[in-house]
């Protein structure tokens, strides 16, 4: 900074230690929640906020299911977990592939209805699903793709994000590229193959982590979707272990919730560099 | 922005595009045409009796007390989330963009709620402010505050409204951040020449000069709070006390599938995506002219 | 190796009433092995002719010819054809080696022949010890040599340069300039060479096209471009500083320009009187800025003087005397030579 002010830089720290630790504090309580036993943290006013000794305990029913003391009967975790993935990673690789193809015929082709096509991707980025979810739910009903990974994942997969993302990046790749290729000999998608793929791997790598994040966060969707337990991605499941009538197992409920964050964190956390620069990229 | 070379084929662009138009058109295109149709019918419970009643729909939905209700809660909630949403992450980029020292780690423990699913985040405050056993609820109890967040509407809105801005603090943290640190360092130390103290340096260059950020973040905000919250509202409150906290899109999922009015659900639908539509265009517009200057 | 041959060449962008036309119907035979540059100010066309031999760029009407073969709706690879870039366009990811043999295994060349083919020409250029540095990894220069390497390894009938040096510092400039010459005189490959700096077009061309407006001004060697300027555009274009272009010379024909070049003005009694405007000293040379008065108003004209004469005194009067054999007379509406004088 332009001065050295010693008393603003350690105000500072100190705003931005209070924030980092508002941000990480329920992060905290849930890990702390599911080391503790269900009727240690029902009985408690308030909860302890140090680690209980039942961590191995919770976990296992978490991901494996079945009763506990109290009686109720989990779902594992494992199963939807599996789904969740499955799905996020259908939805992410599925987005750039469609996307990538949709944004090269775009930038480096000139055909007829060119501006409608652009259009009619672009005005999809106007609407969330959750805004035609109703419509959306019926046309998915209607094509028989109820409770399967197609219908989890395809109606998601018609978001124009992506698409605009490459058309940004494909038209900052300087034409002579292009040129020399042609001179070069090669054709449209040996350019595409042999250049516009090596040099986007930045741009796809930023694009995984945000749309695997979309995808493994999608909570309304499946809920519309799903009726069989199978097909329960894990961030339903978490709403469903306090949705019933019954006793309500917050350890078993945290241990979960933090099984359905690690994956998106660590893939947040690990790849920040590209998933900031994608982040920021996409929506300007 | 054009290319000045492109490649020429007659049907290479179309096979392309295919996939993508596929998708848009079945599940986006179809359901979109699917809910202006259905907004001007009125479908029986047992089907086969549908009606073409025109803006009836839509004559009953702004007629309809509970709707009107949903529309003032949702401004109230999307202008609270945006409005402390951006408030504490411009703070939080502030800092950070100050500090020379640990400037990474910070960032790295403040994004990390970006990965974090609403409906989690929901859960994750539920438990905080859950009786008896909530850290915040006790709290607020040794405050002397009564905290009820299933009878009081107060005390449920405040409870969406902090699930959704935590979620939502990282997001906006990162825009932010990266908004200061496009402006150029020249103005800035042309402005503490000029005798300028920090705070108002802040306030007469530095934040205008973020302002188009602070409005991109603005509209996000508030499409944010109007969709993607359904997820905080849904493990929380279920839109209660009463309907206090059933913000639109909580209300077409309720309407549309545990009502099954499907016409009333429809124009529902129609009405967001009137809003999304205009809060687009006006960003567009702006962006536009943002590219001008 | 081929000839160019250039029928009428015409460009236009978009059609009917919004058409723009860049290019006016060039006519132009580049001989076989022969270097040629073509000249201008930026928007003159000339980087579109260049793609347009290319292949890059469409040929609205007339013909364009390498050898025998008319190429107008040939690709680019199927010319026979290797161009350098005014940003090289090196692939960014690829390596020298890989940028260099690109072209040849699409070709599918063998692989024994690439390895030779690239390797003879690193030789040349000196890029043995980079064949496996990428471009960012390299320094200006070195980028500009791998992209004629690349041109290079192709053996084709002809070399398309876009303003290859123009993003060289200009010590690098002059040194390349030699460079190329050497090259071209070693493959003796026909080459196209596109630029705006008169400088390099002079030093480089054995002959050079001026273009204007999307006209072909002139097309001849350096010394008959400098000596016999076709047209007024031309004779302010090439030298430095411009001939002195002069509308209302004494003695001068009605409807004329008489054109003359610094150097060609003596100082001596007698003569125009100029008063003296502005001086500027380059070392061995000295630049004078005088302004001329007649009937109407006045005129710059500039004289080169060099060490032997004193130095005049800003606002005193000199008297300058044209070379009568070195007067230039152009017509004043067409701006076309008029005059065949030596």
């Amino acid at each position: 900074m332009i001065e050295r002010r010693r008393g603003l830089t350690i105000l500072s720290h100190a705003i931005l230690l209070t924030g980092v630790a508002i941000v990480a504090f329920p992060l905290y309580l849930t890990l702390i929640a599911s080391t503790q036993s269900a009727e240690q943290i029902a009985q408690s006013t308030p909860m302890s906020l140090w680690p209980g000794g039942h961590a191995l305990e919770t976990y296992r029913t978490a991901l494996f299911g079945g009763a506990t003391s109290a009686g109720t009967k989990i779902p594992g975790a494992a199963s939807m977990m599996w789904v969740s993935l499955v799905s996020a990673l259908i939805i992410a690789i599925g987005k750039i592939a469609i996307s990538m193809l949709s944004a090269f015929a775009l930038v480096y082709f000139r055909f007829p209805f060119r501006n409608v096509v652009f259009w009619m991707i672009f005005v999809t980025l106007m609407l969330p699903v959750e805004v035609r979810i109703g419509p959306t739910y019926e046309v998915v009903a209607g094509l028989g793709m109820l409770n399967s990974y197609a219908g989890l994942t395809v109606p998601l997969i018609a978001s124009a994000t992506a698409t605009f993302l490459f058309r940004q990046f494909f038209l900052t790749v300087p034409d002579e590229l292009v040129e020399a290729a042609r001179v070069d000999g090669a054709g449209p998608m040996r350019f595409f193959k042999d250049i516009l793929l090596p040099l986007s791997t930045t741009s796809i790598a930023a694009l995984f982590v945000i749309q695997f994040i979309y995808g493994w966060n999608q909570y309304l969707w499946p809920l519309l979707m799903t009726t069989n337990e199978e097909m329960y991605p894990v961030v339903m499941g978490i709403k469903r272990l306090i949705g019933g009538e019954s006793f309500t197992e917050w350890n078993v409920v945290m241990a979960t919730a933090i099984l359905a964050m690690l994956p998106p964190a660590l893939v947040v956390m690990l790849m920040q560099k590209w998933f900031v620069k994608g982040l920021v990229d996409v929506e300007k | 922005m054009e290319k000045r070379v492109r490649f020429v084929s007659a049907w290479l662009p179309w096979v392309l595009i295919a996939p993508q138009m596929a998708v848009v058109l079945v599940f986006f295109f179809w359901p979109a045409g699917q809910a202006l149709y259905q907004s001007v019918l009125s479908e029986g419970i047992f089907g086969g009796d549908t009606l073409f009643v025109g803006a009836e729909n839509f004559e009953r939905l702004f007629a309809d007390e509970s709707y009107l209700e949903s529309f003032k809660t949702t401004a109230v909630f999307s202008l609270l989330v945006a409005f402390f949403g951006m408030g504490l992450s411009l703070l939080l980029a502030v800092m950070a963009n100050r500090v020379v020292r640990g400037a990474g780690i910070y960032k790295t423990l403040l994004i990390w709620p970006y990965a974090v699913a609403p409906v989690v985040a929901g859960v994750l405050w539920l438990f905080m402010f859950a009786a008896p056993m909530g850290i915040v609820s006790f709290v607020l109890r040794a405050l002397g505050i009564d905290w009820n967040h299933l009878l009081n509407s107060n005390h449920a809105m405040t409870l969406i409204v902090v699930a959704a801005v935590w979620k939502q603090l990282s997001y906006n943290f990162l825009f932010f951040l990266a908004g200061l640190q496009s402006i150029p360092k020249s103005l800035i130390e042309a402005a503490a020449i000029d005798g300028a103290s920090p705070w108002h340096r802040f306030w007469t260059i530095v934040f205008p000069l973020l302002s188009p950020t602070t409005f991109f973040l603005l509209v996000i905000n508030v499409v944010y709070a109007f969709f993607d919250t359904f997820g905080i509202v849904d493990a929380t409150t279920h839109g209660g006390p009463g309907k206090d906290t059933a913000i639109l899109v909580y209300k077409v999922y309720v309407d549309g599938f545990k009502a099954m009015d499907m016409g009333g659900s429809a124009a529902q639908s129609v009405v967001l995506m009137v809003i999304v539509v205009t809060l687009t265009v006006i960003q567009f517009h702006y962006v536009e002219k943002k590219v001008q200057y | 190796m081929a000839s160019i041959t250039l029928n009428n060449v015409v460009k236009r962008y978009g059609s009917g009433k919004t058409a723009n036309q860049v290019i006016h119907g060039v006519n132009a035979k580049i001989d076989d092995g022969e270097f040629v540059v073509v000249v201008g100010p930026s928007g003159c066309g000339k980087s579109t002719l260049l793609r347009m031999v290319a292949g890059l760029e469409e040929i609205t009407g007339g013909e364009i010819m390498i050898g025998d073969r008319v190429v107008n709706d040939l690709e680019p690879s199927e010319r026979d054809i290797a161009m350098v870039f005014q940003n090289y366009a090196l692939y960014p990811h690829m390596n020298v080696f890989d940028n260099m043999a690109y072209g040849l295994k699409i070709a599918k060349v063998p692989m024994a022949e690439i390895e030779a083919r690239v390797a003879k020409a690193a030789k040349i250029l000196e890029l043995g010890e980079f064949m496996k540095r990428k471009p960012r990894e390299l320094s200006g220069g070195q980028r500009q040599r791998v992209a004629m390497g690349r041109a290079i390894v192709r053996q084709p009938q002809v070399f398309l340069f876009d303003e290859p040096l123009s993003n060289l510092d200009a010590k690098l400039r002059a040194h390349t300039r030699l460079e190329i010459q050497k090259l071209h005189r070693e493959l003796g490959i026909t080459s196209l060479f596109v630029t705006h700096d008169q400088v390099e077009a002079m030093t480089l061309a054995q002959r050079m096209i001026v273009m204007n407006g999307g006209v072909m001004e002139q097309f001849g060697t350096p010394d008959e471009v400098y000596s016999h300027p076709a047209t007024t555009f031309v004779a302010s274009f090439i030298g430095s500083p411009p001939m002195n272009l002069l509308s209302n010379a004494p003695d001068s024909e009605p409807g004329t320009v008489v054109g003359i070049r610094p150097e060609h003005l003596d100082i001596t009694p007698g003569g125009w009187a100029l008063r003296v405007d502005a001086l500027e000293m380059l070392g061995f040379e000295r630049l004078i800025y005088g302004r001329w008065q007649h009937g109407d108003g006045d005129e710059m004209v500039i004289v080169r003087s060099d060490e032997a004469q004193p130095v005049p005194e800003l606002d005193s009067i000199i008297h300058v005397t044209p070379r009568a054999d070195r007067l230039h007379t152009f017509d004043a509406a067409t701006g076309k030579r008029l005059s065949a004088n030596a």
